[in-house]
């Protein structure tokens, strides 16, 4: 635990704090939170409890107003649109519960679009959404449109975008949410999957099913967080 | 990742074609306005100061208002081209006359003038012969006529040695003029002319009595303004030191000044189709920023995928651009096609060709279009936070 390395994201009393119709609202208080690498995380809490709140700031999509937060060792806090940007794109796969493919765009496309921003040739680009998209057993829906595959379809060719870049943290907020629950069982398996080969993973979920099927919980409340065992 | 963008751009603008075509739409009018209009101008002011200039570079006008009661005769304009200035000179007077052939009649318009004419006009003949000076010094009743003339009065091309009758007085035919379908001549009279000897003129008519306008030209062109000092001085000693008593127009002159005129409406039309150019610009932006805010989805879903704002930017600024530089490459296409159906439509009396220049301006126009009114909405979509952008519901 002393080695650094193994760390991949270190939050020491993160606070944030939004201001809502004038009144102060504390989404997260003093939070705390380590969480090692290959560790498959499930980040639990009902709606308002700050769990969106703290995905965003683990995502890099909202910096903290208050305490330190260090992602692979690098401290996020100070750093301009762009570079907060080159971090998601390098370090972070996100996986939504609303998929978020571009609808006008193939599933190689989505899948290619974080490698073209990591302006990756090519030749190295086809080949790894070629194993992304097998990785989730795609290959043979390549050409399809998001609106030509089926829920769980869709967000295998999300979860395969978010491996396409090879990402230190996959970061799925209720990824099951839109699902009917055969197929959220489905996109669990592929999660644990992903865990056993390496994966470092954090799951953001309200259903308590989905969560124990993580190694380790973390319930959020009230914008506080804690272990669950 | 510029050719990225423009791969983006590309599917975004074929995803919704009726939308991009419309946008397009406001561009290639104005470019197909800005095109034409100003290349037909281009080439009205060519034709025209081609016209003049086949005239002769080398032209002087004189007319004379005032002739103090001791008018120019002929034998002194004989006199004044042995000068060593001039050239050739002749006389011209112009009056309205009824034609008569057979049963036929016609308006037309008759020259009394002499030999000189021809060649200082540049005219040219499709039959017979033009006035000679013996026909001049002996009165003699003869007449060429245009080619109009034989077609509308005599219905013939057989003219030479027919009889007309003008104003009662009857002329033979020696000389019938080739078809002349110059802007100049057919804007005046319809192209209904007759020359005569300009001594016979002035027995016909007091119109012709004596040479009140001529033209006169320089032994070379670029001893004009030197012809143009003799010829002054000449006029001014002739009728007692008053410059008011005549004009001289100095071909070059005229020249220049249709040229400034037609210029001044190339300019002028230019301007006016810029502005529905402009306005086409205003519709980019105006879809633009609807596109924006349609997509605020997917531009949260690339910044969260890590796109740079810069890279948001881009993709929305290429868009504009592309449409912009279609429509004007269409426009462009479209304006090549109206002027080649001018050019049939006109024939030979003028050519219509497309301005190269104006082409350059268009395109350069429509790039600055595409910047300007593409900016805007592309570093809105740039600014767009990803968390408020993935949370909208479009």
């Amino acid at each position: 635990m002393e080695d650094n390395n193994t760390k991949i994201i270190e939050i020491h009393d993160v606070s944030k704090v939004y201001t809502i119709g004038g009144e102060e609202v504390k989404a997260l208080d003093h939070v705390n939170l380590t969480i090692d690498k290959g560790e498959f995380v499930s980040i639990v809490g009902p709606s308002g409890s700050g769990k969106t709140t703290l995905m965003n700031i683990i995502g890099c999509l909202d910096v903290a107003d208050e305490g330190e937060y260090l992602l692979d060792g690098q401290p996020i806090g100070k750093y301009s649109e762009k570079e907060l940007a080159r971090i998601r794109n390098k370090k972070l796969g996100f996986i939504f519960q609303s998929f978020n493919l571009i609808s006008k765009m193939t599933a190689e496309e989505n899948v290619e679009l974080p490698l073209i921003y990591q302006r990756v040739p090519m030749s190295e680009r086809k080949k790894r959404v070629k194993e992304a998209l097998k990785r989730v057993e795609l290959d043979n829906r390549s050409k399809h449109k998001p609106n030509e595959l089926s829920g769980g379809q869709q967000q295998r060719v999300a979860i395969a975008r978010a491996l396409a870049t090879d990402p230190t943290l996959i970061l799925a907020d209720e990824p099951t949410g839109n699902l009917d629950s055969k197929t959220g069982i489905e996109i669990m398996n592929l999660f644990n999957e992903l865990h056993k080969s390496g994966n470092t993973i954090v799951l953001i979920t309200h259903n308590i099913d989905i969560a124990t099927q993580a190694k380790r919980r973390v319930h959020i409340k009230d914008g506080q967080a804690m272990e669950v065992n | 990742m510029v050719f990225q963008s423009i791969k983006m751009a590309w599917k975004a603008i074929l995803s919704s074609k009726m939308r991009s075509f419309l946008t397009m739409l406001g561009i290639i009018i104005g470019v197909v306005a800005l095109v034409v209009l100003v290349s037909i101008a281009t080439s009205a002011t060519s034709s025209v100061t081609d016209q003049i200039s086949s005239l002769g570079n080398n032209m002087l006008t004189a007319a004379i208002s005032d002739d103090k009661g001791d008018p120019l005769t002929l034998a002194e304009l004989n006199e004044l081209i042995e000068y060593q200035e001039f050239e050739m000179a002749a006389p011209y007077g112009q009056s309205s006359v009824t034609a008569k052939y057979e049963y036929n009649n016609s308006n037309a318009a008759i020259y009394g003038t002499t030999a000189a004419y021809y060649d200082i006009q540049g005219k040219e003949l499709a039959s017979g012969r033009f006035l000679k000076t013996a026909d001049v010094e002996n009165n003699s009743y003869v007449a060429v006529i245009s080619a109009s003339v034989a077609e509308d009065l005599l219905e013939t091309t057989d003219v030479i040695g027919k009889t007309i009758s003008l104003n009662g007085t009857k002329f033979q035919i020696v000389g019938l003029l080739a078809e002349d379908d110059s802007l100049t001549v057919s804007a005046m009279n319809s192209g209904m002319e007759i020359y005569i000897p300009f001594t016979t003129a002035a027995r016909l008519s007091d119109t012709f009595s004596d040479v009140s306008s001529f033209y006169i030209t320089a032994a070379n062109e670029e001893n004009l303004d030197l012809a143009e000092a003799a010829l002054t001085r000449y006029l001014l000693s002739r009728f007692g030191n008053d410059d008011e008593a005549f004009t001289i127009v100095n071909q070059t002159t005229i020249q220049e000044a249709m040229a400034s005129v037609t210029n001044t409406m190339a300019i002028m039309l230019g301007g006016i189709a810029a502005i529905s150019l402009l306005v086409g610009g205003i519709g980019i932006m105006n879809i633009m920023l609807v596109s924006v805010t349609e997509r605020t989805r997917e531009i949260g879903i690339r910044k969260a995928i890590g796109a740079e704002p810069r890279s948001i930017m881009f993709q929305f600024l290429i868009e504009a651009l592309m449409v912009s530089l279609m429509g004007c490459i269409i426009g462009i296409a479209f304006s090549w096609i109206i002027i080649k159906i001018a050019a049939v439509v006109a024939g030979d009396a003028m050519t219509f060709s497309l301005s190269y220049g104006v082409v350059m301006i268009a395109v350069t126009f429509s790039l600055a279009i595409g910047v300007i009114f593409g900016i805007y909405p592309a570093r809105k979509a740039a600014k767009k936070r990803p968390i408020d952008a993935l949370r909208y519901d479009g």
